[in-house]
């Protein structure tokens, strides 16, 4: 596997694809943190003394998307880049025979090619933390604390976790597809599915179970269905996730009656009641890429290797 | 000679259609063994499941005593397979491309970089080592590829279609670095082909297969013998000179069963060997003989007899 892992992550590196990814990032990285620094300042009296370094990921100025949501929005390139042409890719060249005729086992290819895709993604989002940090730094004047180290650290690895579900994803249809654009298009396609049109039809699947929303009850259990289906989406959780990660003081996701949150001291959460709010969340997105891996490894296990 | 590939009623089954069906196959030590059939008859599909790179649907395989199925990678191990119109990473060079198959293997670095450069020498590829595959012509790849199935140095080398798309001058060259596999290392070599008369070149024995089921197995010349004895001695005879009357003069001759006019000659079908009569006749009627050929069984007819009873 140790083979297969390193040539790979050598691949994807010296891959065209790569450097394209990484100047985008970097770009749209540098660019939100210069939006992040005009708007901080009004942020900053809004939100409690010591988080501010955590705006610099969720301050949006005028318009302009957060850098937390634009990595949101960006993940799934990413995944869908680095991996539809796994498994298709090596089928179009007519690799895949050669290798798997080699005394490897079957797993260890497909294990080694999704981890190197992760790691390729860990130092993608590593480096744009840095980035941010660095920025940061001279922008604000003073290091991070520990626990925003911390929260920026565990949202590094959600979103490592997120953008790894649509790499299984499109290694999955890499794998289904036997051709490489096919399988760019699937993942693609599901991808822009489940970002815009899986919203609006939770939406109207909530107006038909919960039809009335006359009285705010009515009205907060519509958001609540709609919400619950929206979840299904892996960008909902890792919105979700990441809104609680970045927001030390927001403690509910969703809509909350005014009598609910009547008496809620605006203090920031500790981190572990952090984590504890979106433990469902990480736990349905690594579910979710399990699952996407384990159809995958499954499927590539029993397939005949005819090209 | 010990039995190093063998299958027992092995037969693969994709829904409706038996791709290959209770196939019995058997190569031995040292030899070449061909294996013959028209397009689309079983024989790629029977190659992947002595590789286990497909399962069969019943029947067994044994490759140098190992059951492909179960253990894999002992067969690998010992295996080498060259695909039909083998690919490479278009991104590395000839050289990475081995490297990266040595390093599968498990050879350490230095030992493989001693290999790698002996192979592109063998099989001609030491000045284009350093190129990108991407860059190599079909003939090149195909001889690229057989250097990284000698990568590990198999027991063994089983190869799909070898000399498939490639001009003359490619396919002697890879038809020669073959037998030298054989004759100077003692490899067995199992390859699949529908190109007879190269096979006919170099296979000790050979297999027909058609449409999923081996029709029959066995050394090339008792192969030609077994149609030999059902056909006739059959000559073919060309003369120059004054000819008038030579047919009739050739009829007379006993053991001449037909005399039939092909385009140059005749084609005499004869019941033992004529040869001398015929030259003397020839001789006595003070005709020169242009030539006086015995028509023996090519490959190509045996092939054509089975693949039409099939």
């Amino acid at each position: 596997m140790n083979v297969v892992f390193w040539k790979e992550l050598a691949d994807h590196f010296s891959s065209r694809r790569f450097m394209i990814l990484l100047a985008i990032t970097v770009l749209t990285g540098a660019w939100a943190i210069y939006a992040a620094g005009q708007s901080i300042r009004q942020d900053a009296e809004a939100t409690a003394a010591e988080y501010v370094f955590l705006l610099l990921l969720t301050s949006q100025s005028g318009g302009l998307l957060s850098l937390a949501t634009f990595l949101g929005l960006l993940g799934p390139l990413v995944g869908i880049m680095l991996g539809f042409d796994t498994i298709s890719g090596e089928y179009a060249r007519g690799t895949l025979s050669r290798v798997l005729s080699q005394p490897i086992y079957r797993d260890s290819l497909i294990n080694g090619k999704f981890l190197a895709g992760l790691a390729t993604v860990a130092i993608l989002w590593a480096s744009i933390l840095l980035l941010v940090i660095g920025l940061g730094i001279v922008l604000v004047g003073f290091p991070p604390n520990a626990e925003e180290l911390w929260r920026m650290l565990i949202f590094t690895i959600v979103g490592i976790i997120y953008v790894g579900f649509w790499l299984a994803l499109a290694l999955l249809f890499s794998l289904l597809f036997q051709r490489t654009v096919t399988a760019a298009l699937g993942s693609l396609a599901l991808w822009l599915f489940l970002a815009i049109f899986a919203p609006l039809v939770a939406q109207i699947v909530a107006g038909f179970i919960a039809p009335d929303p006359s009285t705010p009850e009515q009205l907060a259990r519509q958001a609540d269905i709609a919400a619950m289906i929206n979840r299904i989406s892996p960008s909902t959780l890792f919105g979700e996730s990441v809104h609680i990660l970045l927001n030390p003081t927001a403690r509910i996701l969703g809509v909350a009656l005014a009598e609910q949150t009547q008496g809620i001291l605006l203090t920031p959460l500790a981190l572990s009641q952090s984590l504890l709010l979106i433990l469902p969340q990480l736990t349905t997105l690594f579910a979710l890429v399990a699952v996407c891996f384990g159809i995958s490894y499954v499927k590539f296990m029993r397939a005949e290797i005819r090209a | 000679m010990s039995v190093i590939i063998e299958t027992a009623k092995l037969t693969k089954r994709y829904r409706d259609l038996v791709a290959v069906n209770e196939l019995n196959l058997k190569v031995e030590e040292g030899e070449i063994f061909g294996f013959l059939g028209p397009n689309g008859a079983g024989k790629t599909t029977t190659i992947l499941m002595l590789l286990g790179l497909s399962e069969p649907t019943s029947g067994h395989a044994a490759v140098c005593g190992f059951d492909p199925t179960r253990l894999p990678l002992e067969v690998k191990k010992r295996v080498g397979y060259l695909p039909e119109s083998p690919g490479f990473y278009d991104d590395l060079t000839g050289r990475e491309n081995l490297l990266y198959i040595a390093r599968l293997n498990r050879i350490p670095r230095e030992e493989a970089d001693r290999r790698i450069s002996r192979l592109l020498e063998q099989v001609g590829l030491a000045d284009d080592g350093d190129r990108l595959a991407q860059e190599y012509s079909r003939g090149m790849k195909q001889r690229l590829g057989i250097a990284e199935v000698l990568v590990k140095e198999p027991k063994v080398v089983i190869m799909d279609e070898p000399t498939l798309g490639i001009d003359p001058d490619g396919v002697t060259r890879i038809l020669e670095i073959i037998t030298g596999l054989s004759r100077e290392r003692g490899m067995t070599i199992m390859l699949s082909s529908h190109l007879l008369h190269q096979v006919q070149q170099i296979c000790h024995r050979i297999g027909i297969i058609v449409k999923g089921k081996m029709i029959v197995q066995g050394d090339i010349h008792k192969l030609g013998d077994a149609i030999l004895k059902e056909r006739q001695w059959n000559f073919l005879l060309e003369v120059d000179g004054k000819t008038d009357g030579l047919e009739t003069e050739l009829r007379s001759i006993s053991g001449i069963a037909a005399v039939e006019t092909h385009a140059r000659g005749w084609l005499l079908r004869c019941t033992k060997d004529v040869r001398p009569d015929l030259v003397s006749l020839v001789t006595q009627k003070g005709l020169s003989l242009l030539q006086l050929r015995s028509e023996d069984p090519t490959l190509e007819e045996i092939y054509l007899k089975y693949f039409r009873e099939a």
